[in-house]
Formats: C-alpha cells, sequence, structure tokens
C-alpha cells in the first residue's frame, strides 16, 4: 500500500484544537491532549498547522531504537510498536523532527498516529470544522502543488 | 461526578501558602460553572463593603463542567471580583489555551486572596503552586510575559494569564490576558490584580478529563460542528463580528464621536468589508472552538507596517467612531497598545472620547496635555492617549479612573458627555434607537453591558420597535439577561447560540454527558435567573441602589442629529416605565430589591445564609 500520512492544510486550520481532543478521545477514552497522536503548532499567532506522524520511509525513529521496538509495517505502511520491547526511553521522540511522537507515562510506552486503520477514515480527518485534514500521501499533495503553480504561473 | 474536579484552589498571597477546598455537587449543580460558580465563591470568600483594590477583595477564576472536553467553545473562564470601575460585582470572561490548563491542572475553582509583600507570579504545575519572584517581569505587556515565563519554564504548554502595566499601575479598567490575545476585558479585575502585586498566573495542566458518557457527547458534538459551518454563524466565520459597523451605521447605533452622533461618515473605511478587502493575514480560532472567529489584520506600509493585530467589532468601534477616527492602521496601532498595557478597549476608547470632548468644548487644552491637539478624528491622538492612560502619564491619569470618576472631578458640565452606567463605559450600540437595550445598559448587573444584557437582539428582531419603549420589554430583557447567563455559566461562547436548535433541551443533554449530573431543560433555565439573583445579591450587599440603574444625562437631552433614527432620543418617563416593568419581571419590589422568597424558590437557601452572615 501507498505511504499515506494526516496531511493538514495550514491555510485552513485554525489552531482549535479539537483534533488533538477527538484523538484522544478516541485512543484514551477521555480527553488527554498530552496522548493524542496528532499535535497542534501555533508558534506564532499567525503560524499555525496539525503534525502526526509521517511514516518516514526512512525512519529515524526505527534506526535509533536501542530495543528495536519500532518497525514500518509493510502492509498499511504504519509505524507498529511491539509495546513489550519498549522501554518509554523516548529516544525515537528525540529522532523525529515532527514532535509525532508521544511518552505515555502510565504505560511506558509511546504512542503515535496509527490513521485509525480500524475505522472508515482517521478521527481527526472526519471531524476537523474546517476540513484542513486529510489522509494523504506524497503524491497527491505534489499534485496539488503542480496544479497550483500551474495555474497561477503567468509564464505558460 | 464526572469532568468536575469538585476542587477550589485558594491562594493566599499574604501569607504565601496554598488549600483545597472541595466544591460539592450540589453546588456545582446549581451555580455550574464561570460567572454563576465565580460569583457565588466571591460573595462566600470576601468581606462585605472590601474597597476592590484591598487585600480583602479575591479574585476568583472558575471553569466548567463542559471546560476540558470537545464540547466546542466550552474552553472558557470567568474572573469575578468586585470591580474597581463599579463598586459592584465584576465577572468578565475569557477563552482558549489557560482556560484549558486551569481545568487541566485539576481545579473548577482558582480563589487568589491577601497581598503579596513584593511582585509575585504563581506557577501553577499540576498539584504543586509554586510562588515565584517577578520583579524581572514589571513593565512587560501580555505576550512578552508569556514569552519570558515560557523561557524560564522551557515548556510550551505553559499557558499564562497575566496583566499589563497598566493593570500594574492600577488603571481601574486593567484586563487579564491570557495566550497573548484573549482577554477578560471589561470590569477592571486586572487592576485587582495589580492591587495584590501578582503579575501573572501561569499553568502547567496536563491531567486527562474524563467524562460520563463519551460516545453520546463525541456524537452531539459532532452534529454542533456541522451546525458551526452553516449559515448560522457565517457572520462570525467569514468577516467576524466588524460586520457589525456597515448594519449598526445603517440603524443609526453606531455611536459616534463620543454618543454626539449615531452614525459615521467613515464607517466604510472600518467596514468589516474594507478590513477583509485589505488587511486580512489570518483566521484563527480560541481552543476548541469550530466557528473560528478571530481575524488577524497586518498593515502593509506606512508608520505601522508589520503590524498584526485581531479586531473585534467593539474594539473597532471604540478606538474608531467613537473617537472619530477613520484610520485603521492606528486602530490597529491603538489596539495593540491596549493590549500591551493590558487596559480594556471598550473603556480605554469611551475615556478618550469623553476627554476629546472635554477639549473640543475647552475644559482641556493644550496646556493640559503636554501639547497634544485631542481633538476627535485625529489618529496621532488616539495612539498617544492610549500610551498616556497605560503609563497614567499626565492626562492619561486622570483618565485611567474611568469617564464616572474623571467627570466627577473635571466638573464644568462634563458629567453630561460621560457615556456609562454604573461606571462601566458603554458599548457599541446606541441605547437612544435601541430601546430595550437602554434598559439593559440602565439596569446591567456588571454596568452597561451588551453581553450581559444582550437586548439589542430584541430591538432587531423582526415586529419590535425599536425606537419605542413599551410595557412586556422588561421580560424581554429579562430573558435575554438569563439566557446569558446560562452561556456565561456553562460556559458556552454567544456564538454557539445559534447553532442549538432547542437550546434548554440539547445543552442540558451536553451538561449531564459530561459530568453524568442530572440537569432537566427546566433546571438548566433556572440556573440563568438564579445566577442573575446571585449578582444582584452580591450588588445590593455592596450598596447598589435603586439610583444606579440609570443612563447618563445625553441619552435624554441631545436627540440623534442624523440618520435613519434622526430625532431619536429617550425619555425619564419611558426609561422609567421599562424599569419598573423589568424588576415587576424579575419579581424584585418597586425599588428593585430581591424578596426572601425568591431567593428561596430559586433554591439558594445558601446564598441566604451567607447574606444573614
Amino acid at each position: 500500500m501507498e505511504r499515506r500520512y494526516i496531511h493538514c492544510d495550514a491555510d485552513k486550520c485554525t489552531g482549535c484544537r479539537i483534533c488533538e481532543l477527538v484523538c484522544s478521545a478516541s485512543k484514551e477514552g477521555r480527553f488527554h491532549q498530552e496522548l493524542s497522536r496528532i499535535r497542534v503548532a501555533q508558534p506564532t499567532p499567525t503560524i499555525v498547522t496539525s503534525i502526526a506522524c509521517r511514516f518516514c520511509e526512512n525512519a529515524p525513529c526505527i534506526a535509533v531504537c536501542p530495543k528495536d521496538a519500532l518497525s514500518m509495517s509493510g502492509e498499511t505502511n504504519t509505524l507498529k510498536l511491539d509495546k513489550a520491547r519498549c522501554t518509554g526511553c523516548g529516544w525515537c521522540i528525540e529522532a523525529c523532527d515532527f514532535g509525532a511522537i508521544m511518552l505515555d507515562r502510565s504505560t511506558k510506552s509511546v504512542v503515535m498516529c496509527d490513521l485509525c486503520l480500524a475505522l472508515p477514515e482517521p478521527r481527526c480527518v472526519e471531524i476537523c470544522p474546517k476540513k484542513a485534514l486529510s489522509l494523504s500521501t506524497s503524491e497527491a499533495v505534489a499534485q496539488k502543488a503542480r496544479n497550483r503553480v500551474a495555474t497561477t504561473s503567468k509564464k505558460l | 461526578m464526572h469532568s468536575y474536579s469538585g476542587r477550589c484552589l485558594v491562594v493566599d498571597l499574604t501569607t504565601q501558602s496554598t488549600r483545597l477546598e472541595e466544591l460539592p455537587e450540589s453546588l456545582l449543580s446549581r451555580y455550574v460553572g464561570g460567572v454563576g460558580l465565580g460569583t457565588r465563591l466571591l460573595l462566600e470568600k470576601s468581606t462585605p463593603g472590601a474597597e476592590p483594590l484591598s487585600p480583602d477583595n479575591p479574585v476568583v477564576f472558575a471553569s466548567s463542567g463542559l471546560a476540558g472536553t470537545m464540547v466546542p467553545t466550552a474552553s472558557k473562564h470567568a474572573v469575578v471580583t468586585k470591580s474597581p470601575l463599579t463598586g459592584l460585582v465584576g465577572d468578565s470572561l475569557s477563552s482558549s489555551h489557560w482556560s484549558l490548563a486551569l481545568k487541566r491542572a485539576g481545579y473548577d475553582a482558582l480563589v487568589v486572596t491577601g497581598i503579596a509583600s513584593s511582585w509575585v507570579s504563581l506557577f501553577i504545575d499540576d498539584d504543586i503552586v509554586h510562588f515565584r519572584k517577578a520583579d524581572h517581569l514589571l513593565g512587560k505587556g501580555s505576550s512578552q510575559t508569556e514569552e519570558a515565563i515560557r523561557r524560564e519554564t522551557g515548556d510550551n504548554r505553559v499557558r499564562v494569564a497575566s496583566i499589563g502595566p497598566g493593570g500594574e499601575r492600577l488603571v481601574r479598567y486593567a484586563c487579564i490576558s491570557n495566550d497573548s490575545n484573549r482577554q477578560a476585558g471589561r470590569t477592571g479585575t486586572g487592576a485587582v490584580m495589580g492591587s495584590k502585586r501578582l503579575k501573572a498566573i501561569a499553568i502547567r495542566g496536563t491531567k486527562p478529563i474524563s467524562v460520563w458518557d463519551l460516545d453520546g457527547l463525541q456524537k452531539v458534538c459532532a452534529g454542533l460542528y456541522a451546525k458551526a459551518q452553516s449559515s448560522v454563524t457565517e457572520k462570525y466565520r467569514m468577516l467576524g463580528t466588524p460586520a457589525n459597523v456597515l448594519v449598526l451605521n445603517r440603524l443609526s447605533a453606531l455611536p459616534t464621536r463620543n454618543f454626539q452622533q449615531a452614525s459615521f461618515e467613515g464607517a466604510e473605511d472600518i467596514s468589516g468589508e474594507h478590513l477583509a478587502e485589505c488587511y486580512l493575514a489570518k483566521v484563527t480560532a480560541c481552543a476548541t472552538c469550530p466557528i473560528a472567529c478571530e481575524h488577524l489584520y497586518r498593515v502593509q506600509d506606512g508608520p505601522y507596517a508589520g503590524l498584526e493585530m485581531m479586531l473585534d467589532y467593539e474594539t473597532l468601534f471604540a478606538l474608531g467612531p467613537l473617537c472619530g477616527i477613520n484610520s485603521v492602521p492606528a486602530i490597529l496601532k491603538a489596539a495593540e497598545l491596549c493590549d500591551f498595557y493590558g487596559i480594556d478597549t471598550i473603556s480605554t476608547g469611551g475615556c478618550i472620547a469623553w476627554a476629546m470632548e472635554c477639549f473640543e468644548k475647552g475644559l482641556l487644552t493644550t496646556n493640559d496635555t503636554q501639547g497634544l491637539r485631542l481633538s476627535f478624528g485625529n489618529p496621532d491622538a488616539l495612539v498617544e492617549m492610549v500610551e498616556r492612560i497605560g503609563k497614567r502619564d499626565g492626562v492619561g491619569d486622570l483618565l485611567a479612573e474611568g469617564t464616572r470618576r474623571a467627570s466627577a472631578q473635571m466638573k464644568g458640565g462634563s458629567e453630561h458627555w460621560a457615556i456609562h452606567s454604573k461606571g462601566l463605559e458603554l458599548p457599541g450600540y446606541d441605547p437612544r434607537s435601541m430601546k430595550t437595550q437602554a434598559l439593559g445598559f440602565a439596569v446591567g448587573l456588571r454596568g452597561g453591558c451588551h453581553n450581559r444584557s444582550p437586548s439589542y437582539e430584541v430591538d432587531m428582531s423582526p415586529g419590535v420597535d425599536r425606537l419605542k419603549a413599551e410595557p412586556g420589554r422588561g421580560l424581554l430583557n429579562k430573558e435575554k439577561e438569563d439566557f446569558a447567563a446560562v452561556l456565561d455559566s456553562l460556559i458556552l461562547c454567544k456564538f454557539m447560540r445559534r447553532c442549538f436548535e432547542d437550546f434548554f433541551l440539547e445543552a442540558s443533554r451536553l451538561y449531564t454527558l459530561a459530568t453524568g449530573i442530572n440537569m432537566s431543560p427546566a433546571d438548566l433555565r433556572q440556573v440563568g435567573e438564579r445566577v442573575n439573583n446571585l449578582k444582584k445579591a452580591f450588588n445590593i450587599r455592596e450598596g447598589w441602589t435603586h439610583a444606579d440603574d440609570w443612563l447618563p444625562p445625553r441619552m435624554f437631552k441631545d436627540p440623534i442629529p442624523s440618520g435613519e433614527a434622526k430625532g431619536a432620543v429617550l425619555s425619564e418617563a419611558e426609561l422609567r416605565m421599562m424599569i419598573d416593568d423589568y424588576y415587576k419581571a424579575r419579581g424584585w419590589t418597586a425599588e428593585g430589591l430581591i424578596p426572601p422568597r425568591k431567593l428561596k424558590e430559586l433554591k439558594m437557601d445558601d446564598v441566604i445564609e451567607l447574606l444573614n452572615g
């Protein structure tokens, strides 16, 4: 299966963090933004976006894990965690360029986006009030960019 | 009981000590949260007759049963204290991440009492409360204070509510700011915080919030999120509240040049439409809000190039038409300075407009203003005066006291154009062309306010003659006030109100799904009436009299000079009639006092007990 991830259209994102609330409700059974698998970053009032695991082709989290607890599922192209191996050391968190891995202190292991594979679509994508989130592929995002630049280019 | 923690954190700054108090279900279910719970705690924790800027006046921060959940727009908190501007109940709402942090740290309310011996900030790290020196934060605006505290704690999750230099200097309408651009704006809560030498309250809240029926709650909320994208919220999503400018201008209800006119020839220049076309940089939302009404504007050129600022209708009206200003960059700059100094934009605009009229009528001269030409329409004077109020510099020191005190000191007939009710400067609806709103402003429990007494909605509804005062408006105003008090206690943003088809049915269900506490639609309806009687009971205890429910002389003497409502004015007899009608609708005495049986009927025996000492 082609690699898919949660893509956020930053122009549409308002920073409401409803994605964090529904993600934690879905995964944790309560509202717990600390353990939401998708996190909002808003470094300035006008810059805001949501970030979840991108299932990197050459994932640094997998490479650094000293317990080999992380692997990429060939079938779904999502990150798999062997909870029995994970010690919650957090090296994967340090290795991730996106801050997309969270430490769950109660289970002493890490959590990250799993695309809600058991559901028809990821909860955050389903609920985002501004439709800023989509389950996307690099190719789909690139196609959009190509179409945009083709439409706006004055030299064509 | 779910969602609620049932815990109130009490912080005594004098002794630098803290304690936890239990908030039982019987109390929470009756006062719910926000303004209701906050006022109830204020009544209990304050000394009757306490001077607002004294250690005996506590400041209460109240969360709610819905905050911290996915209920749309519920990420809010109320700040309640005795107002240094009105001497009566001062309740103000703010929203977003600090509100969430308070709840997630495990508190339904925070009460701060006493006075620190030198400037401090609080750092509430879930269960641990740190008292930290704050001298190095003095003089900083709210955004810089937040940045500094986050740098010190090294954690972006730390959320900060703070006062600016205006609050430090006890400007009587100083506000408490959080998340860089949200404010508990009105009634001077920031001056109370300043009087306690409390610069900031930082919170790191990391606890989960559990609800009674998660699946049920998720289903109802998903429906509301969808509704929040429909036509019922279009105004807020598309232009934001600045959409009001042209509407109110057409109705002769846009207060202009300190209420000398009710329409503004420069309205097009500052309209929501013009702002969207020429200045809009980004639309953002408070935490858990599916609507997103925050319109951030950017100035492209001129002396304020690069400035980015959020603007709502009230700020726009107060720093714009009210002062005769049609320069968007100057309004944005003045708004930015208000946020830096941490002062309420409505009262600031009201005070500057009052001073401009004093200047034009010769009561203030360039000798008093250090050479500044303080005329209506002078954008540089507007910007400069915000600075002077924030610094209490020169005439700014007088204006920092609010229009009621400033005009009492100035005399010379300036009371005539001191546009306030109970000391709170009026917001952007002209009461002469909106007579139900005139009643709302006159009887408003925190002073003249369109949020607590939103009866402009009555005036703007079909079949109502807004220029006419008639029996029945008392009941309509009461109903609007009680509905507002329910929203302010749940807490839900008013911009969500039209997303409900049967509000009391749906909102009571939301409350039960979140908290597990039984609440019928009738119970919830009664909460509104209970909260307003509670606020009134506080006011009566603090010396409110019948004469306080009134409007400034201009409303009776100066008819609106032009526009659709040309000639509209208020008569004393018609306002008196509406006030009597309102007291009757409330079941109060002819003097506006609450008969004890009313409190019993509203299940407020605890309040009767508190009042009897």
